[in-house]
């Protein structure tokens, strides 16, 4: 309790940097500078504007009043009494207070009704003040709007620029739905809020000042009536928020968990139900689904006393102005449209204080989703390009990888002082069994990591000194998973095609030929048209993965990667792809990563990789001669018996270092 | 719809519905009495200089205003509890109805879709319940006890009610309705731009290897900007409607003030009066304002309400049979033996003009293995799908032990088989958990022992936290090869009758293939096995291969036969392995 802060009382315990957050988001907003000045001032005239109108229309109540009381002094006195007579009138008949209130008017004349003329001059300048204020709100909504708007998607297109420059690194690190959660539902919300709230809370703030100063104008001392209301908002709508937060809190944090169970069941649905647990699968959806209910009862019902607690407060305003206010009128220390103008300032005051209570959630949740965001645009990110690069021109295909050293964990090295030679043309087949560094390898060479020791060049070239658009762009990969884009096929196919390159149809056609596309797509529908949906859910896993070797043909780079890119092809399939390969390989450069060995007797090199190492490295002739790492793997795809097989294993775990 | 839906949700909670209304009654009919009393204050305590006047009726202003709170609180506390049982008890139908879904109608939806509609549409439905239990129904007795006690205060002024009421619902419905199409779009271009970043984030390794990083910047700005259009289209008409709304209520002001001078000075009317027919005014063209922004929302959750009745209307095409045949009936010797015949069975998707699967007949012997091997799309998949009721035949029959596979429990036909699907999917918690969900109450030497069957314990061993490790939703935490090695030990620790391998060794390097192979034989000694592969390898030691084109079988024998006498295997067994190495 030594902290500054809890001494001050804060109203929440935050698990968050509000203010530090809501800083950030200003500066967000910075290049809306002139916007918000002009809206601020906008928001000033407009809010000065209405707060006079009730001023004025008390003077209307005033001299509908005088009229009232002239009348009623009518009924006693003569016609022609001024205002003095009247008024010593009445302290002769001993009637002290209503000569008090009567002298405090100045106006009355006695026998005279409303003044019809006053009236409608009164009135015509409220009505001018109404439309003034209603001209510079609606400009200020308007400002706020484009302000916001404009801001949001600056924010957006931030993040979006940001996903471009985080390294695979740091991505693969983290879970993708929680970031996908930072990209989609936190920046809807952090618009949501931004726009719902930050128009209210300037009006507001505004109408609060505004008000406060026509309510001192008026009667300082009914001011300071109603000003005792104003800490005991502040309070209550603190401890209010101070309760709500916490459940607020817990019914997103419930939310998410259901979420993520209702996910998990839905998608894993076939299995849940034939290995029969729809019942576990209820029971935990019941506590989930009990932990939301019993969060959101507690956050909406508690947060949904500020609402009436407010108005309680401002009805006990009302009160206390009524009564102060009528004593005063009647000791004729105040007229009655003061009143009647004070009451009215009264609830134009402690509405916007209820609206700024209400919004404080919204606001809160807006805040939490923004830094949420921040810490995504604060994430590292890859070294910067070296400037100037190296360009390259006549590319012959030439890798090598000397010395290399890298691993994903600094306590666990992975690769370890790798050396591999690709020449133009060849095509270097690595096999290993699972994990040991064979996509690794092709991370490396994609620059998708940074290697931590030795180097690897292209033509000579340290890739480290080209830029990464350079090297990708020689590179053509077609991944294990499959990834295409909503859009029709045929964009999707041209989608590696570099800058500047025309494919003519001839060529597009004779692309998706040589990969067996052709055939199938001529059977959809809408043929290259087809619109692919999220996933790509239309297509079979095995067209999908013809899709995105087709993708690669035309994209039409000097080197090639393909990891395990046919194990979802059918092998008849896999026949036409093979011939469409060999033809694309041909004077290219090609990595092939595949558990088929088929996929890979054809090539030049074959590198057995285990933990990280290369243990053997030759041709397929060679290498079964050798009898090695090599020839067990091969044996066991053919020579199937048990004990044979089981001792060939223990073999390649002994030989393993 | 969405009347029918929330209606038939609040049924157990109708006495705190009613009790509810009560409530909101009360605090509004509170609230409408105030300015009558304050009309009082001025009129009979101001005026007069009675001193003692103001103060009782001040107090008495406050023990109304008091009540009105506490009954106000009481109705957001009812609102709110009754409002979020709906939420809870829709999710719960929903959730229920889904888990009885057979993998037909679950792709009819969509998995996506699904959880779409469990969550966000719940809580669509569910915020607009709460603001007509907290807010709306106070809208028409505001707007009645504001008329009656304007009435009350002067019939004749009151017909300025008839003026400005409908213009102030005219403004503010012209622009609500106006703004309706632009919320209507703004949904659809925020799924836009979610659907493009979520392609981004998924396909970040392909954007960058293709260095297309400028292009998907473009495809976002453009999305951006349209989200941004309409954004801006809806943000520009709600910049007019608070400012309007505004105006409207101030000019009506005037108009009272001035209509209402007359009175005063005719002596028809007191000064008190007027104030409290300002008061009344402003109350009944708050009713109005409320009325007409509650019609907006209305659309949405409608819309949300429909997609949740679709589902809760869509029934099972897999149903429970009324009298199932008892397993025990079925039992050889040593309980079920777990032979699967398929007789003359065909399946078409719902809306297909061609069945996928025609005609099939064949038996799976237990302790024999039966594979499936053809070109994609060849209707492997449905094929083994068939045999747990993932989906329904659609002629012809499957039968386990002689009994029809819809004549048996879901229970019980679950406990027959083991399926491990083309996608090797884990569920979040541990590898234990996911273990148990193979066998609910499998001890630690169980798991042991089908891992290492499974060829994962070497790796399951490496962890530190071993068996407890942790596994993240999906599995991203294990590689392609070690899910699919324990989606196998999950599926090898319940010992069922029927082993069914979707294309489950896919991701297996050859070697571990053989291992886990080999590891199953002495397993599954006397289980049907059928296994569906592309590597002829994994398959070639099988009793009975049959060959599957286009849904149809075309060969059937073992290897040595097929290899002999069918083209199509023996043209799949070419491309993977050269002719003297096959024989």
């Amino acid at each position: 309790m030594s902290h500054p802060h809890a001494a001050a009382g804060m109203p929440t315990a935050k698990p968050m940097d509000f203010s530090g957050s809501l800083r950030r988001f200003a500066t967000t907003m910075r290049p809306e500078r002139a916007r918000v000045v002009l809206l601020t001032l906008c928001g000033v005239v407009s809010v000065a504007l209405t707060v006079t109108g009730p001023k004025i229309l008390g003077d209307a109540t005033n001299v509908i009043f005088e009229g009232f009381v002239g009348q009623l002094l009518g009924r006693t006195m003569p016609a022609g009494t001024t205002t003095q007579e009247a008024v010593a009138a009445l302290r002769a008949s001993g009637d002290d207070s209503q000569a008090d209130m009567v002298a405090a008017m100045g106006d009355v004349v006695p026998g005279q009704g409303v003044d019809v003329d006053r009236l409608a001059q009164i009135l015509g300048v409220v009505v001018l003040i109404y439309v003034g204020a209603f001209a510079f709100g609606w400009l200020q909504a308007r400002l706020m709007t484009v302000a916001v708007q404009n801001t949001v998607r600056r924010l957006r297109d931030d993040v979006e620029a940001k996903l471009h420059r985080i390294p695979l690194s740091h991505v693969d690190k983290q879970a993708r739905g929680d970031i996908l959660s930072r990209v989609t539902n936190d920046i809807d919300n952090v618009a949501q809020s931004t726009t719902q709230t930050l128009a209210q809370l300037v009006t507001s703030l505004l109408t609060v000042v505004g008000v406060l100063a026509m309510m001192f104008w008026i009667s300082w001392v009914l001011a300071l009536v109603a000003l005792v209301t104003v800490p005991l908002s502040v309070v209550l709508t603190m401890a209010i928020a101070k309760r709500s937060q916490p459940q607020f809190v817990e019914q997103w944090a419930a939310t998410g968990r259901l979420n993520a169970h209702v996910e998990e069941m839905f998608t894993g649905h076939a299995l849940v139900k034939v290995y029969g647990r729809q019942q576990d699968a209820a029971r935990t959806f019941a506590r989930e689904n009990e932990a939301v209910y019993d969060a959101t009862r507690r956050s909406q019902f508690i947060s949904g006393t500020i609402q009436p607690s407010m108005g309680f407060l401002a009805n006990l305003n009302y009160v206390l102005v009524a009564v102060i206010g009528g004593l005063r009128v009647a000791s004729g220390q105040l007229s009655i449209g003061d009143v009647q103008a004070f009451i009215q300032y009264s609830r134009q005051f402690t509405q916007p204080l209820t609206q700024v209570a209400s919004m404080m959630n919204l606001l809160q949740s807006g805040v939490a989703s923004a830094e949420r965001v921040y810490e995504l645009l604060d994430a590292p990110e890859q070294d910067p390009d070296p400037v100037p690069a190296r360009e390259l021109t006549d590319v012959r295909g030439r890798v090598e990888f000397s010395g290399v050293s890298f691993s994903y964990d600094p306590q666990e090295p992975l690769i370890k002082d790798l050396d591999l030679v690709a020449e133009p043309g060849q095509t270097v087949a690595i096999v290993g069994p699972t994990g040991a560094g064979k996509t690794t390898l092709v991370n490396l060479l994609m620059r998708f990591y940074e290697i931590d020791g030795g180097r690897i060049t292209l033509d000579g070239v340290d890739t480290r000194e080209l830029t990464r658009r350079a090297l990708r762009s020689r590179i053509g990969m077609v991944l294990q998973d499959t990834w295409l884009f909503r859009g029709t096929i045929e964009e999707n196919l041209r989608y590696g095609v570099r800058d500047g390159t025309e494919v003519s149809t001839e060529t597009f056609l004779e692309a998706t030929r040589a990969t067996s596309v052709d055939p199938f797509v001529r059977t959809l529908p809408d043929g290259y048209d087809t619109v692919l949906d999220d996933e790509g859910t239309a297509l079979s896993a095995g067209e999908k993965q013809l899709l995105t070797i087709a993708r690669a043909f035309l994209a039409d780079p000097e080197i090639l990667v393909l990891d395990e890119a046919t194990s979802s092809v059918d092998t008849r399939t896999e026949v036409l792809v093979q011939q469409a390969m060999n033809a694309l390989r041909s004077g290219r450069t090609a990595f092939v990563i595949a558990h088929r060995l088929s996929t890979i007797r054809d090539a030049d090199v074959i590198v057995v990789m285990e933990h990280g190492r290369i243990v053997e490295q030759g041709d397929h002739d060679d290498l079964l001669a050798a009898d090695g790492a090599y020839a067990r793997l091969y044996a066991s795809q053919f020579v199937a018996p048990v004990v044979e097989e089981s001792e060939a294993v223990q073999d390649v775990r002994t030989a393993a270092p | 719809m969405l009347v029918a839906l929330v209606r038939r949700y609040l049924r157990p909670y109708q006495g705190a519905v009613v009790l509810l209304l009560l409530l909101q009654l009360v605090a509004t009919l509170g609230s409408l009495y105030l300015p009558s009393l304050n009309a009082d204050i001025v009129d009979q305590g101001v005026t007069l200089g009675d001193t003692g006047y103001i103060m009782r009726t001040g107090g008495w202003m406050l023990a109304v205003s008091l009540a009105q709170v506490l009954c106000a609180i009481g109705a957001v506390y009812l609102g709110a509890r009754a409002a979020t049982a709906l939420g809870r008890d829709l999710r719960r139908d929903l959730f229920d109805s889904v888990q009885q879904f057979s993998a037909r109608e679950l792709d009819g939806f969509g998995a996506p879709s699904l959880i779409t509609r469990t969550t966000n549409d719940v809580q669509q439905v569910m915020m607009v319940v709460l603001m007509t239990f907290t807010v709306m129904v106070m809208a028409p007795i505001m707007m009645v006890g504001g008329v009656v006690m304007a009435l009350r205060e002067d019939p004749t002024l009151s017909r300025l009610l008839l003026v400005v009421v409908p213009i102030l619902g005219a403004a503010v419905g012209l622009i609500m309705w106006r703004m309706v199409p632009y919320f209507r779009g703004m949904q659809a271009r925020i799924d836009v731009i979610n659907a493009v970043l979520r392609e981004q984030i998924t396909g970040m390794r392909v954007v960058r290897a293709f260095v297309r990083e400028e292009r998907e910047a473009q495809r976002f700005g453009a999305a951006n900007t349209r989200l941004y259009d309409v954004s801006l289209g809806a943000g520009k008409l709600m910049a007019l409607a608070f400012p309007t709304v505004m105006l409207i209520m101030s000019l009506s002001q005037v108009a009272v003030l001035w209509f209402g001078a007359g009175e005063v000075s005719a002596g028809e009317l007191q000064v008190g009066s007027l104030m409290a027919f300002l008061s009344y005014i402003m109350f009944i063209l708050m009713a109005v304002m409320m009325s007409t922004m509650m019609v907006m929302m209305v659309p949405r959750a409608a819309v949300a309400a429909g997609r949740i009745s679709d589902v809760l209307g869509t029934r099972s095409t897999v149903v429970e049979p009324a009298e199932p045949v008892a397993l025990a009936s079925l039992a050889g010797d040593q309980g079920p033996r777990g032979r699967v015949s398929f007789a003359s069975v065909e399946y078409g998707y719902p809306g297909a003009d061609e069945p996928v699967l025609h005609d099939l007949t064949f038996t799976a012997e237990p302790g024999r293995t039966t594979a499936i091997i053809g070109s994609t799309g060849a209707g492997k998949t449905t094929l083994l799908n068939l045999v747990p009721r993932l989906f329904d035949v659609t002629g012809g029959s499957v039968s386990i032990d002689g009994v029809d596979v819809r004549d048996l429990s879901l229970h019980d036909l679950g406990s027959l088989t083991g399926l491990v699907p083309q996608k090797a999917f884990l569920f979040s918690g541990t590898v234990a958990d996911n273990l148990r969900y193979g066998k609910g109450d499998a001890t630690e030497a169980e798991m042991w022992a089908a891992l290492e069957v499974a060829q994962a314990r070497d790796f399951v061993e490496a962890l530190p936290e071993g068996l407890h490790a942790p596994v993240s939703q999906g599995g991203t935490t294990f590689s392609g090869g070690q899910r699919q090695r324990l989606a196998i030990a999950r599926a090898v620790i319940r010992r069922p009758r029927i082993y069914l391998f979707d294309d489950s060794f896919s991701a297996l390097d050859y070697a571990t293939d053989a291992r886990l192979r080999a590891a199953l034989r002495p397993r599954t000694a006397d289980a049907s096995v059928i296994v569906v592969a592309q590597r002829v390898a994994t398959i070639r030691d099988a009793d009975q291969i049959l060959v599957l084109d286009h849904g149809r079988i075309v060969g059937r024998g073992t290897h040595t036969e097929l290899l002999e006498s069918n083209e199509t295997y023996a043209e799949i067994v070419t491309s993977q392995m050269s002719l003297e190495e096959a024989a």
